[in-house]
């Protein structure tokens, strides 16, 4: 259940554009079903009033969108900023990826999204519609009537254990904090207590399920290079799924390497692989490491940081 | 007919400045070194992309060893600085997967340290030895 209600965004976005200070806005729209919605560029307050959306399923990070968006005008355009979103936000700024006076950046405060694919696990397929009530979810399903979800369990994974709070904003919706309270390195420290071959077993299970459809490196809001090594026809990957399992493993170390040190872990990946490969996973695993080796970093914390990897001391650790 | 034991591949990526030099002083010197490493020279050990040591496992080499100028020494002032915190992140992410970490190495190897140069590659290859060949790396398609 989200603490602010559409009104408030809707609100602070109209007067943005009342104003003139913006003339777009970039939001959520809603989809053909309540659970996907999309990314839009409004132009107008009715189109807003109409089509925008708030609520559990708006999981997308608008960070990334931002470098084509300010390049097309030079007016202001507004964006909305989940918490999460801001630490990415951040981190495009601190790589120059367009200006900061180009956008009017609306904080979000947020309670975390559901995830439609445990709903799904609980409800089956043929979900009609979505409804909150009271920390429930009401999911209206075309064959088994309505079937009642606790919140909690429909959360995101992201979510789980989220204690980020808006970083960046010019005006703030609600307090923009969060405070979960789980490890969110659990899940990697159960699997670097494995064996070997146990770990090897899992990864291969996992990898193998890829499809190479590059979803997780197009939403990602650290993979902003303008040429990719997976485009390039001379990588002999491009573009194509994975032949065997050397290929599965090339794409995602190599995947997750180019955004370690500047992962703010923002869970998009995850949240928008059709094969659900626990991403974050690889991700955090790096995490984890700098945090151990080169001491506690948040990628996109504070502007003006230098990421771990574009850094060293002389002291480092020995590989 | 005698079936000769495989030995393992392995694949060195050599700063031009002072590993390769090194190397180079190992062959002057007259040290023995197994001949089944493949010494490819790099301009700074910092030029080792990690798609550099995945695609030496995937053409077949069952370890990889990464030698640079000493830490403070880099032709380059910090180079091989880099080099040490990518590979430190790139190696323990290796383990992560079930990748035997035998299978890869940094090592600091001035060009005066022939000795150094011929010691660790006697080492590494009794190692990788050990852990036969990559199984968990390798692309059936650039096998003979």
């Amino acid at each position: 259940m989200q603490r602010i209600n559409r009104s408030e965004l809707i609100k602070a976005a109209a007067k943005l554009i009342e104003s003139g200070e913006a003339d777009r806005v970039l939001g959520w729209k809603k989809g053909e079903f309540d659970y996907d919605v999309t990314p839009y560029v409004f132009n107008s307050i009715d189109e807003i009033e109409k089509d925008f959306v708030w609520g559990d399923f708006c999981g997308a990070n608008f960070s990334k969108y931002l470098i084509k968006e300010t390049a097309k005008s030079d007016k202001k355009v507004a964006v909305f900023l989940k918490p999460c979103d801001t630490y990415s936000f951040n981190q495009l700024l601190i790589e120059h990826r367009f200006e900061r006076e180009k956008v009017c950046v609306i904080g979000v405060s947020c309670s975390g999204m559901a995830d439609i694919r445990k709903i799904k696990d609980t409800a089956g397929e043929g979900i009609a519609k979505i409804e909150e009530q009271d920390g429930y979810l009401n999911v209206f399903t075309l064959y088994d009537g309505i079937v009642k979800i606790d919140s909690k369990d429909a959360l995101a994974e992201r979510c789980l254990c989220c204690t980020k709070r808006c970083v960046v904003y010019d005006e703030l919706l609600g307090d923009g904090e969060n405070k979960a309270d789980n490890d969110r390195f659990a899940k990697v420290e159960e699997l670097e207590e494995l064996t070997e071959e146990q770990r090897y077993a899992f990864w291969k299970s996992e990898l193998s399920k890829c499809i190479r459809c590059n979803a997780c490196r197009d939403v990602c809001p650290a993979c902003t290079c303008e040429k990719c090594v997976f485009d390039d026809p001379r990588s002999v990957l491009e573009n194509k799924a994975a032949a065997n399992e050397f290929e599965e493993k090339l794409y995602h170390i190599i995947r997750a390497f180019h955004v370690a040190g500047r992962c703010t872990d923002c869970g998009e990946c995850s949240r928008v692989c059709p094969q659900n490969i626990p991403l974050h996973l690889l991700n955090r695993k790096f995490i984890k490491d700098i945090n151990a080796f080169y001491g506690q970093y948040q990628a996109g914390e504070k502007a003006g940081q230098r990421a771990p990897l574009v850094d060293y001391t002389t002291e480092d650790r020995e590989p | 007919m005698q079936i000769e034991e495989k030995k393992p591949l392995i694949a060195a990526f050599c700063c031009n400045w002072c590993s390769y030099a090194g190397a180079d002083l190992a062959g002057n010197n007259r040290l023995n070194y197994p001949d089944n490493v493949k010494i490819i020279r790099v301009p700074c050990s910092c030029r080792v992309d990690p798609t550099f040591i995945l695609r030496a496992f995937q053409r077949g080499a069952d370890g990889v060893l990464i030698c640079g100028c000493h830490p403070g020494d880099c032709h380059y002032t910090t180079g091989n600085y880099y080099t040490r915190r990518r590979m430190t992140l790139l190696f323990s992410m290796l383990e992560y997967l079930g990748i035997e970490k035998e299978r890869t190495r940094v090592e600091w190897v001035s060009a005066a340290e022939g000795a150094k140069f011929a010691q660790t590659v006697n080492e590494f290859t009794a190692a990788v030895s050990a852990l036969g060949e990559n199984r968990r790396l390798e692309d059936l398609r650039c096998k003979e």
